[in-house]
């Protein structure tokens, strides 16, 4: 629980990662790219105040206690989720799989969620695997890369047929949040990886599960928007948004959260430090301090402490069914909805 | 020569757009730098905001850097390098051997796509600059009614609006001064009763082609260490 001003906020860390990316762990023959996506995501760490930031070496490999320092007793988070990220054709024993993130959660059950993943391309062994992490794990929710690269195939969309199966065991397995990373990428190499069209039909056609676009589609936030607007099951996961933009480029950071604000509303954003790339407490006091900087704002939606204590946690709670203690939780009519707006998209725009 | 050959391909360089931002190559910081020997041989090097920038659009950006110094009288030949990218090799010994996005990763990919990518994002890019200039000229007083029903020939010159018909030429979207002065992104007549809508979306498109341009220059700067010279006074 954070506590600014007399306000009490339960906060869910909705995207985070434990990974191992020292050069321990680099396979051998693939090391300038797993050298080079660290010190890229390292690069992104520079865009946070100059005082957050660390060392590449502590970067590459930070431990459990510097987990536990900087997600609960820094930033008072009471829940956090951890995605999975493998990159296995870089890094020997994976970027931050499932089995790592579960051998951290086991310690602190209440603390940690951890997420899934599958790929629709391998099918059937695809779906028995994901049976059995689901069993292992007590799944509720999977993160997708669409654009991971596979033998002869350049990536996969939401829409694929092939998809089918693995919503409806989703379903069977109480699966119900599937994450997906629109966002920076490396493959495929002439279609727009960021694409967010088929995240529509995957919404459309599977109303019963809820799809968190991590990176609200950035740089695609405007397709995002239009198809976020239409859609009630799709919410925007605010990792980079707020560490990327908050104190890099703050003007464009109150753009892009009122933009968010008016097409997505309060009601399906989702806070998301992305820890390790920066720490969650400097990004969750910077969005309680957030103000619009002036009148050039004036026609966007102007958050509230019930805004703040939705993004910050009670809507990721509601999606994972996270316990909320009854002082932390809000009267079920706070806060103002977003503009229901008929949006298209760009290309008839 | 070479001092003023060198300043004629960094203009032309200037007018080498980043495809996915819609801002010239050399605002961004991406060229590194750029040599004309005293025969007229020129080597620009480009650098991206991380070694795993998309190849895609960073193939475009040095193909079209590669056109920008050809463009100039008295260069003869011309080398672009795509420096510490995790695609750089293939793309420079691509672009060394005169080939397309298809000849650096062959198998991978088709040049048509390549093309429908660069217009889907040159739309967009359509969008948010003449919703600028629309913007700027509601504030003086034109009313929606007048402004649908602008010709190019009547919108005060500015660089906004050269980029737009720029765009429309790209995109062959009549841009003549008889055509109508704004248009939607496929190129169909815009109503003054759907100009707000028409407003508020372009907005957000701009609001997300900067807020990318802004990562981009921050990462930029990040990584190389250098002053970022954008950087906004914290309010």
């Amino acid at each position: 629980m954070y506590e600014k001003d007399g306000e009490k906020y339960f906060v869910v860390d909705g995207h985070i990662h434990f990974w191992d990316a020292s050069p321990a762990n680099w396979r051998p023959g693939q090391e300038q790219y797993a050298k080079g996506w660290i010190e890229c995501f390292h690069a992104y760490m520079g865009l946070g105040p100059p005082e957050t930031h660390w060392s590449l070496e502590k970067f590459q490999k930070y431990s459990e206690d510097d987990f536990v320092h900087d997600e609960f007793e820094e930033a008072k988070v009471d829940h956090a989720i951890l995605q999975s990220t493998y990159l296995k054709q870089w890094y020997t024993e994976g970027f931050n799989t499932i089995e790592r993130n579960a051998a951290l959660a086991e310690k602190y059950p209440d603390k940690l969620t951890v997420n899934g993943r599958w790929d629709p391309r391998e099918g059937e062994a695809g779906l028995a695997q994901l049976e059995e992490d689901a069993k292992r794990y007590s799944l509720k929710g999977c993160k997708l890369y669409t654009a991971e690269w596979r033998g002869d195939s350049r990536g996969w969309t939401l829409a694929d047929d092939e998809c089918k199966p693995f919503y409806e065991k989703c379903k069977e397995l109480g699966i119900k949040n599937i994450h997906v990373h629109k966002g920076p990428t490396i493959w495929p190499l002439d279609k727009d990886a960021f694409d967010v069209k088929d995240v529509d039909h995957a919404a459309t056609d599977n109303p019963e599960l809820n799809f968190i676009v991590e990176h609200v589609g950035l740089p695609r936030i405007e397709d995002f928007c239009f198809m976020a607007t239409q859609e009630p099951n799709v919410y925007a996961g605010l990792a980079v948004v707020l560490g990327g933009l908050m104190y890099a480029r703050p003007r464009f950071f109150s753009k892009v959260m009122g933009e968010l604000l008016f097409w997505v509303g309060e009601d399906k954003m989702l806070f998301g430090s992305d820890y390790g790339i920066w720490e969650p407490k400097w990004q969750i006091e910077g969005l309680l301090n957030w103000k619009y900087p002036d009148a050039e704002y004036s026609d966007y939606p102007v958050p509230n402490t019930a805004t703040m204590k939705k993004i910050l946690g009670l809507n990721a709670a509601k999606l994972y069914d996270i316990p909320v203690p009854e002082e932390l939780q809000l009267p079920a009519d706070a806060g103002t909805p977003a503009a229901q707006e008929d949006a298209q998209l760009v290309e008839t725009a | 020569m070479s001092p003023q050959t060198r300043e004629r391909v960094l203009g032309e360089l200037g007018m080498v757009y980043d495809p996915e931002l819609d801002e010239p190559i050399t605002d961004l910081r991406f060229v590194s730098s750029c040599e004309v020997t005293a025969d007229g041989d020129v080597e620009v090097r480009l650098r991206l905001p991380t070694p795993q920038c998309a190849p895609n659009f960073a193939f475009l950006m040095a193909a079209d850097a590669r056109a920008a110094a050809h463009r100039v009288p008295g260069v003869r030949a011309v080398t672009v390098v795509l420096e510490d990218h995790y695609t750089g090799d293939e793309i420079n010994q691509a672009m060394a051997r005169g080939e397309g996005f298809v000849g650096a990763f062959p198998g991978e990919t088709d040049d048509d796509e390549l093309a429908a990518l660069r217009g889907r994002f040159q739309r967009k890019a359509l969008v948010a600059r003449q919703a600028e200039v629309c913007e700027a000229l509601l504030e003086t007083g034109v009313a929606p009614e007048e402004l649908t029903a602008l010709r190019v020939a009547e919108v005060p010159a500015g660089p906004a609006f050269s980029r737009c018909l720029e765009l429309r030429r790209e995109l062959c979207i009549a841009a003549d001064p008889a055509a109508p002065a704004f248009v939607r992104a496929d190129g169909g007549s815009l109503d003054a009763s759907e100009l707000p809508r028409w407003l508020r979306m372009a907005r957000l498109i701009r609001t997300s082609l900067e807020a990318n341009g802004g990562i981009c220059r921050a990462l930029l700067a990040a990584r190389l260490g250098l002053p970022d010279r954008e950087k906004e006074i914290a309010t």
